[in-house]
């Protein structure tokens, strides 16, 4: 999927069922671009609220006629306030995010479809989305979802990635998709940096399934992507229940880790269907919005 | 060879490289298995971990044994290990294995073939040139000594002879034989006189051994006819068998089988079966047969001596009132009654049991309907043997006319000489000419005849005469008819007009003219100077094989009996005559081979000598895969090269993922109205098909509420029918007929309501009717369907309407004919149509030839494939090819649903609307 026609043809037939997504709404106050989120409240906005009794410092142009006509006091029609959301996007493009197994995708492909459906979806709710990093700023519109699909197929060097914090509005939204397998103190340093910004979100780990099996057997020598860590055995059977407990280990840091920040942790690995967490990711960023 | 016991060696010194065996286990010890270099992302997780020990850096110690175990089987194994090594041969001389290679080796052939060709193989790694004789088939010279191999590879060719040796001859050819050699001397178990001197003229060239297995051996002697059975005798050599004899022949369809079987009885040594059958099943029986056993002496060949003619006297009347001593028929009678089967009785009632043989005596004239079917008989074949006597004689319409039924025209009066009142002596027979049957018989001088009648001189007189008196005058004549003969005699059929009828020479007569059969082989006098001529012959193991190149075999050498290699047995011809030949003679019996103390005879019960390389080098081989098992699975490698293993396994056998791939088909076909064609093995034919569907289908999802899926390819050998409305069948001609099962398949689904439309694909060629190849194939594969009574589609049929309004079904080609279930010819007409409503009014079948597919074929990219037509009237056909498909699958989907449709307004009138 290295053509962004491609992932964004993919990205956008996996969005295709899910309503437009709504991101969560609160702590928005500083935020005055006005876009799809009703408050719940009467403001500037497109949609209809509610009708009150005209007071006397409305001027006359602001009654509305036709529901006065049906009564004897004159009502003076309100607006929802609507705000729009700034979601920004980092997707690990680090060399260990290449690796795939057998004929399933690479966690690249896997993390960039997740993001850009994400994306989309944000998009199509009348949401700003953009990438960290300075890279994409933060822009509203559907034309936004072809420069995140070209930007998301840059390449990056580096074995191991960890999230660039750079570019985030305070109080605004966040998505990290990468495997986490990097150095945690990196991790947990961005995540609390963010959490400093009031920034709340979303970490999405993905994982190969060989990544969580460890199916390995007999005298092996493994390596990092780019070959700079490098760990020989002579029986690899031994190390999986090692493995698989460190693996949890990092898991659990993860999630405790979103859990103080008020972050929503999710793991995805790529035998999965791209759909389902899709649907996960949908519910964190939308939970509470109304 | 070296023996180690039970096992010996043939070369032992390959034994040493067991000594390098542990130089191997050191070898092993040091390299432990290759590592694997894998790129995983999770290494950072692993960092630090720790090998709980360091085991596989050696080699197991069992893989290390497996391998040890490996490579001393295939040392051993090279080394040429034999189990019960023979050590009988042991001599460095030439090998010589004498066969007697009679009847009696064929039973257990391939055992002696075995014990030969393990001798052979014996010389062979002795390095000992062999030769093989059969005694019976002597070579001219010596022995021909060559190396082992040569001689194995002649063996399979080498076969028993039918015939027994001539042991004088053997004798004296090993007399001349000079040089030392071992004998190793194959004994078909029979005693014969002169085999000691042979064993000698042997044992003078070196040791001589013997090979003589104990086992029982029966022989048949040839059938007998006697007091209406058949009987038969057998002789037998060593234990008691139950043996049971078949009679063999032709029965009425003309193919050979088992008429009849008898058990054998024995007392003693000597077995008899009898047969008791009715002559027509006893006339059939070509030889008799030992059942399961497959030797020239288990067989006996029958000939005349068993059939038994049938041969009808008609009296010239009979209510005459004769003493029986005059009668015409008697002498007649008495020659025949030992050897034919008589009946007796007036012509018109003899005729219709078609008897190979009519005797007419002193018959002058015969009623118009009576000769008539008199000469349509021997038309066919019959032998009509008339006599002649006074009312012969005094007949004279046959010197003026030519009677069909006489030989030759005959003087009215006859003559009479040396009677009382007449001149000269009573003239005798004159000697039989070479060109006549009766050549060669000895005539009696006391036979004499005193009166005849006279043939009429003519042109073809002299041509018809086949015995004469001395002064010419013809005695016996004969003519042929259609496929018949007819033959006269001058004379009266009893004693009144000459002694024939009374001697010897009557009887020998009727033999050669086959009125009547021996009961036994002729004896010398009447063969000599007769030439026979072998018409099927008998091979060692009593197969009977067509001898029609064989050189005749001289009547002499017919009696002296004695089978050989001039005379093999079999059935010989002369004439109309037919003599059986046997292995066994009547009078033959059987004993047992004795060896003198100096001989050692191999009975074939010791434990046989069994090669033990192949078994140990496929021991090592087998190790060797354990090894390759064991080392991937050490290595952690073992699934993915089971993974290889299996998709090769499922490569080679695609049948094997069937099983499973049944419940796929089935949701393919299930989850979506799919269209689907019968697989017809043309690639191309499958693939246009295909397309055609995938057009069809297109079509459909766009101009009806159908959404048919992908169409699938169906091949009704093996998959399931019932998913598919409709199968279309394209005809090829070199497609298979289905299988049974096939049939009872493709019968089901047309009954349950499936539609096959039949595509013969010819409509540019078939102007009148199914006489293309094409056309000729769908009637060989629709022989098996059971198809409905069909006719060409009715303008009202409800396919005209299902959709769209149709009265062509063009496809590539626009050929008119279309065939569909016929309507039942009884079918209550509503509103002028006939009302159809098996199986929903959907016809079963409809067959065509337009190519429909090649119409509707379209690229995935929805290009037309196939051009149809020209231009506008081109594109035009094809959308009413299109049409008809619509048609089609709406009428299969829907069935009598828009027949239902005109009835709307009476039914809408019945409710009363």
């Amino acid at each position: 999927m290295t053509d962004p026609l491609a992932l964004r043809a993919g990205a956008e037939s996996l969005a295709a069922p899910l309503p437009a997504l709504l991101a969560q709404a609160d702590h928005l106050a500083a935020s005055v671009i006005l876009g799809d989120h009703g408050r719940r409240r009467a403001g500037t906005g497109d949609t209809f609220w509610q009708y009150r009794p005209a007071q006397s410092h409305d001027e006359a142009r602001m009654i509305d006629w036709r529901r006065s006509a049906r009564s004897d006091a004159a009502f003076v029609q309100e607006k929802e306030w609507q705000i729009a959301q700034t979601v920004m996007l980092w997707v690990d493009r680090s060399a260990s995010m290449q690796f795939a197994a057998g004929d399933r995708p690479s966690k690249a492909d896997r993390a960039n479809l997740l993001a850009l459906a994400t994306a989309i979806v944000l998009l199509r709710g009348g949401e700003r989305v953009g990438l960290t990093g300075q890279t994409v700023p933060a822009r509203r519109g559907h034309a936004q979802s072809q420069i995140l699909a070209q930007a998301l197929l840059d390449g990056q060097t580096g074995d191991y990635g960890h999230p660039d914090t750079r570019g985030l509005l305070p109080h605004s939204r966040a998505m990290f998709v990468s495997d986490f397998l990097g150095d945690f103190d990196m991790i947990e340093a961005a995540m609390l940096q963010a959490a400093d910004g009031g920034i709340k979100g979303a970490l999405v780990q993905v994982l190969d399934p060989q990544e969580i099996d460890f199916p390995f057997d007999g005298r092996t020598i493994f390596e990092s992507m780019q070959g700079s860590l490098r760990h020989e055995t002579l029986k690899a059977g031994d190390l999986r229940a090692a493995y698989l407990s460190r693996l949890a280990q990092r898991q659990d840091r993860l999630a405790e880790l979103a859990r103080i920040t008020g972050w929503q942790f999710h793991i995805h690995h790529t035998g999965q269907s791209a759909a389902q967490t899709l649907l996960r990711i949908y519910g964190a960023l939308s939970r509470g919005t109304r | 060879m070296t023996a180690l016991g039970v096992i010996g060696f043939s070369s032992p010194w390959l034994l040493l490289g067991l000594l390098a065996l542990p130089l191997l286990v050191l070898l092993l010890r040091a390299v432990p298995p290759a590592p694997l270099k894998r790129r995983f992302p999770g290494v950072a997780l692993l960092l630090g971990l720790q090998d709980r020990d360091a085991q596989s850096d050696r080699t197991p110690w069992w893989l290390l044994l497996l391998r040890l175990l490996a490579v001393a089987g295939a040392i051993i194994g090279f080394a040429g290990p034999v189990l019960n090594p023979q050590t009988g041969l042991t001599g460095s001389d030439p090998l010589l294995i004498v066969v007697d290679g009679t009847w009696a080796d064929a039973t257990d052939w391939s055992a002696r073939r075995a014990v030969i060709s393990d001798k052979l193989a014996e010389a062979g790694r002795a390095g000992r040139p062999a030769a093989l004789v059969n005694l019976t088939d002597l070579p001219p010279e010596g022995p021909n000594f060559q190396t082992a191999d040569a001689v194995a590879r002649g063996l399979a060719g080498f076969t028993p002879n039918p015939w027994e040796p001539d042991l004088d001859r053997a004798t004296a050819w090993a007399a001349t034989l000079s040089g030392a050699f071992e004998t190793y001397w194959v004994s078909d178990g029979l005693d014969r006189p002169e085999r000691q001197e042979l064993l000698t003229a042997l044992q003078a060239r070196g040791p001589v051994q013997v090979y003589q297995p104990l086992r029982p051996l029966v022989a048949l002697r040839p059938a007998r006819f006697a007091d209406g059975t058949v009987s038969l005798t057998a002789v037998r050599l060593g234990a008691d068998t139950d043996s049971t004899v078949a009679a063999i022949g032709l029965d009425p369809a003309g193919t050979e089988r088992q008429l009849a079987t008898a058990p054998l009885a024995w007392t003693g040594t000597e077995g008899t079966a009898s047969f008791d059958l009715p002559p027509e099943l006893r006339n059939r029986i070509t030889r008799f047969e030992l059942v399961g056993q497959d030797s020239a002496g288990a067989v006996a060949l029958t000939d005349d001596s068993l059939k038994r003619r049938e041969v009808a006297l008609v009296p010239f009347t009979t209510t005459s009132e004769g003493l029986r001593l005059l009668s015409p028929l008697h002498y007649l009678r008495q020659a025949l009654v030992p050897t034919t089967d008589l009946i007796e009785g007036p012509l018109a009632d003899v005729i219709p049991a078609n008897p190979d043989v009519i005797a007419l005596a002193d018959v002058a004239q015969l009623p118009a309907a009576d000769a008539q079917a008199l000469l349509a008989w021997v038309e066919q074949g019959g032998l009509l043997l008339r006599f002649a006597g006074p009312r012969l004689a005094a007949a004279d319409m046959a010197a003026t006319t030519t009677d069909p039924l006489l030989p030759v025209r005959l003087r009215s009066g006859g003559r009479s000489v040396g009677g009382t009142m007449s001149w000269g002596e009573p003239k005798s027979i004159a000697p039989f000419d070479a060109d006549s049957p009766f050549f060669g018989l000895t005539i009696p001088g006391d036979v004499v005849v005193n009166s005849q009648v006279v043939a009429q001189p003519g042109p073809d007189l002299a041509d018809r005469v086949i015995a004469q008196l001395t002064d010419g005058t013809p005695l016996i004549t004969r003519s042929t008819y259609g496929a018949g003969q007819i033959v006269l005699f001058h004379i009266t059929a009893n004693a009144e007009w000459s002694s024939l009828p009374l001697s010897g020479l009557f009887v020998q007569m009727l033999d050669r003219l086959a009125v009547s059969t021996r009961s036994d082989l002729p004896d010398i006098g009447s063969l000599t100077g007769t030439v026979w001529k072998p018409q099927t012959l008998m091979d060692g193991f009593g197969t009977l094989q067509d001898a029609a190149d064989r050189p005749g075999v001289a009547g002499e050498r017919l009696a002296m009996g004695q089978v050989g290699a001039d005379l093999p047995p079999g059935l010989y011809a002369e004439g109309d005559r037919v003599v059986a030949v046997n292995a066994i003679t009547p009078d033959r019996t059987l004993t047992v081979a004795t060896w003198p103390a100096t001989v050692t005879v191999d009975t074939g019960e010791a434990p046989r000598q069994v090669d033990l390389m192949g078994p140990l080098l496929a021991v090592a081989l087998a190790l060797l895969i354990v090894d390759v098992v064991a080392t991937l699975a050490l290595s952690g490698r073992l699934i993915g090269a089971a993974l290889v293993l299996l998709s090769f396994g499922a490569l080679s056998h695609p049948d094997s993922s069937h099983a499973q791939s049944v419940d796929e088909f089935a949701l393919m076909a299930t989850s979506e109205v799919v269209l689907a064609h019968v697989l017809t093995g043309n690639a191309q034919v499958d693939d246009m098909a295909q397309a055609g569907l995938f057009g069809l289908s297109d079509t459909l999802l766009r101009r009806t509420s159908v959404e048919p899926g992908t169409p699938l390819g169906v091949d009704i050998e093996r998959d399931e029918l019932a998913f598919f409305p409709l199968l279309y069948w394209p005809i090829t001609v070199d497609q298979p007929l289905p299988s049974q099962a096939a049939y009872d398949k493709l019968n089901r689904y047309m009954a349950t309501g499936g539609m096959i439309l039949f595509d013969t694909r010819d409509g540019d060629r078939d102007v009148l009717g199914s006489q293309t190849p094409e056309g000729q194939k769908l009637r060989a594969i629709a022989a098996g369907l059971s198809i409905p009574p069909l006719e060409r589609i009715p303008a009202d049929h409800v396919l005209t309407r299902t959709f769209y309004l149709l009265q062509d079904f063009p496809g590539r080609y626009n050929a008119p004919a279309l065939w569909v279930e016929a309507a039942d010819p009884n079918a209550e007409l509503i509103e002028g149509m006939p009302f159809r409503n098996l199986n929903d009014g959907v016809t079963p079948v409809v067959i065509g030839g337009n190519d429909w597919a090649a119409a509707w074929a379209i690229s995935p990219q929805g290009m037309y494939l196939f051009p149809v037509g020209r231009g506008a009237a081109g594109e035009r056909q094809r959308e009413i090819a299109y049409r008809f498909g619509v048609n089609l699958v709406m009428h299969v989907l829907t069935g009598n649903y828009k027949s239902d449709q005109v009835h709307v307004p009476a039914l809408l009138d019945r409710l009363g609307q």
